[in-house]
């Protein structure tokens, strides 16, 4: 238990210390998001029917961006062995280091969501439900996102590989979070499809360590 | 120190077979290692000593055979508690020597002191604020020895452990193996060159050629 915990503590520092691990996806998210205006025209009407898609497709496709390091470089550096070597679990290394790296990324790409939320004239009142959704929504894509990364950490450039495996994992959280930021968007009811996505998020935490596990086995094998 | 209670500690291979894609590295290997022996393994590159390394820790599964361990985990408990030392040092570029170091304290549920102890020990006392990318290749390995230090494990399976340390680091390896020994623990190690005192010698090229 000590040992995941650990990994937990040193995945976050050097999450945050190794010259900021949330820019990347952070910038890619705001960029993503502030090009739309520019595509799909300002007018008030195709903005409401592009931006909230647009916006969780550019939230997913950010989180893809830090899976591809996220067990190569402790495969690389011996790290995975020493883990390995020494009796603690893999399926606990694989949910410390997922759960670090959510909160050392995703948490900066949901608080940055509502100021793209407005870009994207949604409506301000909703900006708190954004933020929520943006942490769930996130949440299953990392968990879902680390099964790609471990299956494709022995792998050089295998960040191919990670998007394929990953993006159908990635369609209930893309058609249940997309659901509830249009009903947010337009004034319904988002509070069936958000508990939905957040089923899925449940689903994926507890379900991706141990897939993880075994594909981190195979590639220190 | 480290054997201390485990004086019925033994490893036995018994028929263990290894094969890289279609190339058997090594078949029928058979050996007994008992409470404070050592075994080098010796052989050209590329004849399996890293891979039964790994297969004895545990990363690697055996083509065909299988690897006991008896008296070295808590009671009767068949995973055994090691320390596996890779080519690789599992250090960290931006830690610096101390950090990691504690790292390891802290993941093995180790007072912090013992980290501080063990740098001191391999030598890095004046580097240990040092980050891992300015540590040479000999220091990275003085840096992954800690480990060894850190946890008291009866068992220690090393690959290379000399490999780019100077004179001095050479020394302190053999220290440290005959000091687990003399604690009743195992060391079973890839060597080339300079061995262990009076240790005994696994040669996979012979036994290959052997067979």
């Amino acid at each position: 238990m000590s040992g995941s915990f650990s990994v937990f503590a040193r995945e976050l520092k050097l999450a945050w210390s190794g010259g900021g691990g949330a820019a990347l996806p952070v910038g890619f998210f705001a960029a993503a998001a502030s090009m739309t205006p520019f595509a799909v025209g300002n007018e008030i009407g195709n903005l409401q029917i592009a931006g909230p898609g647009v916006m969780w497709i550019a939230l997913a496709l950010a989180t893809l961006l830090p899976m591809e390091r996220l067990f190569q470089a402790d495969l690389e550096d011996g790290t995975l062995d020493a883990y390995a070597g020494s009796g603690v679990g893999m399926e606990g290394i694989a949910l410390a280091k997922t759960l670090a790296h959510w909160i050392a990324t995703g948490i900066p790409l949901a608080f940055i969501a509502p100021v793209l939320w407005i870009m994207l004239q949604g409506p301000p009142e909703q900006v708190l439900f954004v933020i929520g959704a943006a942490l769930v929504g996130s949440l299953a894509f990392f968990f879902f996102g680390s099964i790609g990364a471990a299956l494709a950490a022995g792998l050089r450039r295998g960040g191919l590989v990670i998007a394929l495996v990953t993006l159908p994992l990635y369609v209930p959280t893309m058609i249940f979070g997309a659901a509830a930021l249009y009903a947010a968007a337009g004034g319904g009811d988002w509070g069936q499809p958000a508990l939905l996505a957040g089923a899925v998020s449940l689903f994926g935490i507890a379900t991706s360590p141990f897939a993880a596990a075994m594909a981190l086995r195979m590639a220190i094998d | 120190m480290s054997g201390a209670g485990a004086s019925s500690l033994a490893l036995e291979v018994e028929n263990l077979a290894a094969a890289r894609g279609l190339r058997v590295l090594f078949e029928g290997l058979a050996f007994r290692v008992s409470a404070g022996e050592s075994l080098e393994l010796r052989g050209a590159n590329g004849s399996g000593k890293s891979t039964l390394l790994r297969i004895l820790a545990g990363l690697t599964r055996p083509h065909e055979g299988r690897v006991r361990y008896s008296g070295a985990g808590p009671g009767d408990n068949e995973e055994a508690a090691l320390h596996y030392l890779g080519h690789l040092d599992a250090v960290k570029p931006t830690e610096t020597a101390l950090e990691q170091a504690r790292f390891w304290a802290r993941y093995f549920a180790r007072p912090q002191d013992v980290a501080d102890a063990a740098i001191k020990r391999v030598g890095l006392a004046n580097r240990k604020s040092v980050p891992g990318r300015g540590l040479s290749a000999g220091q990275k390995r003085r840096l992954a020895l800690t480990r060894l230090l850190i946890e008291p494990r009866p068992v220690w399976l090393l690959d290379e452990p000399t490999a780019a340390l100077d004179t001095e680091g050479r020394t302190l390896v053999m220290q440290l193996v005959a000091e687990h020994r003399a604690g009743g623990g195992m060391v079973i190690a890839a060597v080339h060159g300079e061995g262990f005192a009076n240790s005994r010698i696994l040669d996979l090229s012979a036994l290959k050629a052997s067979a």
